[in-house]
């Protein structure tokens, strides 16, 4: 059995490898299979991000994160969480490739996961002119007229990056302000491929086998109009990504993972949770780092506490695990 | 087993003539999801190299027949067989739903 498992290879996960790893803990880090780097691995240019003065591509910010966990001892596994067991002293973590992995505390950093429009026609319109991830499907609305939906940094980022393609570039607000910083927001007023749209939501998307458009209604006057398009892109947001512990961890009315005060402690002992699946509010890499730090903190505390191996032995399961790690 | 490239010119006679049913990856560099799921491509094409084809076709390099394909998110993943697309598969996804997706195709 191990000491740690960290889920999640987001700026919480590696950033509670690092300091795990400092701690002498050996922890395994289970990446995904296909999402490795989370997050910040479909951004373009961070500049937010302390002690980056020039700013830093996403990609390279995450690489750099995984390098410094490894060159701690870090194991990095990429495959996914199936199942997790987190009750009693001895958590499992079952992965796609049927592996199970032991440990003594578990740090849960998962993240979130995109939020979907919610509508009917989105499952078949999805690849086909809707798109999730502006730097992976930017290129191919050259000289296109297309849309943003969402008023946030992530919305006027891809906005911003999807005019060096794009003809025009509208964002689909519902409000008639933004919630995105400001010199983000100044960067896409001051863009002349990007018009606004205030006080609008998609209502429906139009095209029986690719994006054509969208029917917009006013939030205040519930009139409703189509827009002609030939690409959606959406960026309203995200939602903690918590199915493999529903039932198992409680969850705040936000629906991220309830942990006690300031620390990373859920209500399961030995059980940790950090960056934006804790995170209602901030959603920052730089936050996200700081609540992995916290996590390992709290996971080393936790673990110095614990008994040893020779009175742990009397419960049953850990004596069995420990017995065989020492044969 | 990596998965092979083709291009333009090569795309008639690995894919459309190929007699096994052949998945093309469109991928490009800068995508991140695209580099995370091509081992698992790789993977894939390895255990199942009797029945399915894997190549990869750079969407950078080859707009004309990323634009014939009417591809517009990567990754995607169109089996062809005997010229036609049969199947078509867009996002990556981890491998136990890339083989279910392709079942037909691989078992």
């Amino acid at each position: 059995m191990r000491d740690i498992i960290i889920i999640g290879s987001g700026p919480a996960g590696f950033t509670a490898a690092i300091y795990a790893a400092r701690a002498q803990l050996k922890p395994l880090l289970i990446a995904s299979s296909v999402e490795i780097g989370g997050e910040l691995m479909n951004t373009t240019e961070v500049e937010n991000f302390p002690g980056f003065p020039e700013g830093i591509m996403g990609p390279d910010l995450m690489t750099k994160l995984q390098e410094q966990a490894e060159r701690f001892g870090t194991e990095v596994v990429y495959d996914d969480v199936v199942e997790l067991e987190l009750d009693g002293p001895v958590k499992r973590v079952n992965l796609g490739n049927g592996e199970e992995h032991e440990a003594a505390a578990i740090i849960y950093a998962t993240g979130s996961a995109y939020r979907k429009l919610g509508l009917p026609e989105e499952e078949v319109l999805s690849g086909h002119g809707l798109s999730w991830c502006a730097t992976c499907d930017g290129f191919f609305f050259r000289q296109k007229t297309i849309a943003v939906v969402g008023g946030g940094d992530s919305a006027m980022e891809e906005a911003t990056f999807l005019t060096r393609f794009a003809d025009k570039v509208y964002v689909i607000h519902r409000r008639d302000t933004l919630k995105a910083s400001k010199i983000m927001q100044q960067r896409a007023f001051d863009n002349e491929k990007i018009e606004f749209i205030w006080n609008a939501e998609v209502a429906r998307l139009l095209g029986e086998t690719a994006v054509t458009g969208v029917t917009l209604r006013d939030t205040v006057t519930g009139d409703e109009r189509d827009l002609p398009l030939d690409g959606l892109f959406v960026a309203i947001g995200n939602d903690p990504r918590t199915h493999l512990v529903h039932g198992k961890l409680d969850l705040t009315s936000e629906g991220t993972i309830a942990v006690d005060g300031r620390t990373s402690k859920t209500n399961i002992p030995g059980v940790f949770a950090a960056g934006d699946v804790i995170d209602p509010h901030y959603r920052q890499a730089v936050t996200a780092a700081g609540s992995g730090t916290v996590a390992a903190l709290d996971a080393e505390h936790y673990l110095a506490a614990l008994p040893k191996a020779p009175e742990a032995a009397s419960e049953t399961s850990v004596g069995e695990a420990e017995f065989a790690a020492v044969n | 087993m990596t998965a092979r490239a083709v291009t333009e010119a090569t795309f008639e006679q690995e894919v459309l003539n190929n007699e096994k049913a052949v998945l093309v990856d469109f991928w490009a560099e800068w995508c991140g999801p695209c580099r995370a799921v091509s081992p698992i491509l790789d993977q894939i094409a390895t255990e199942h190299a009797d029945k399915l084809d894997i190549v990869k076709l750079n969407v950078d390099e080859n707009p004309g027949l990323a634009m014939k394909y009417q591809i517009t998110a990567i990754p995607a993943f169109k089996v062809f067989e005997k010229g036609e697309v049969v199947k078509t598969v867009i996002g990556a996804k981890p491998k136990p739903a890339l083989e279910a997706d392709l079942a037909a195709y691989i078992s």
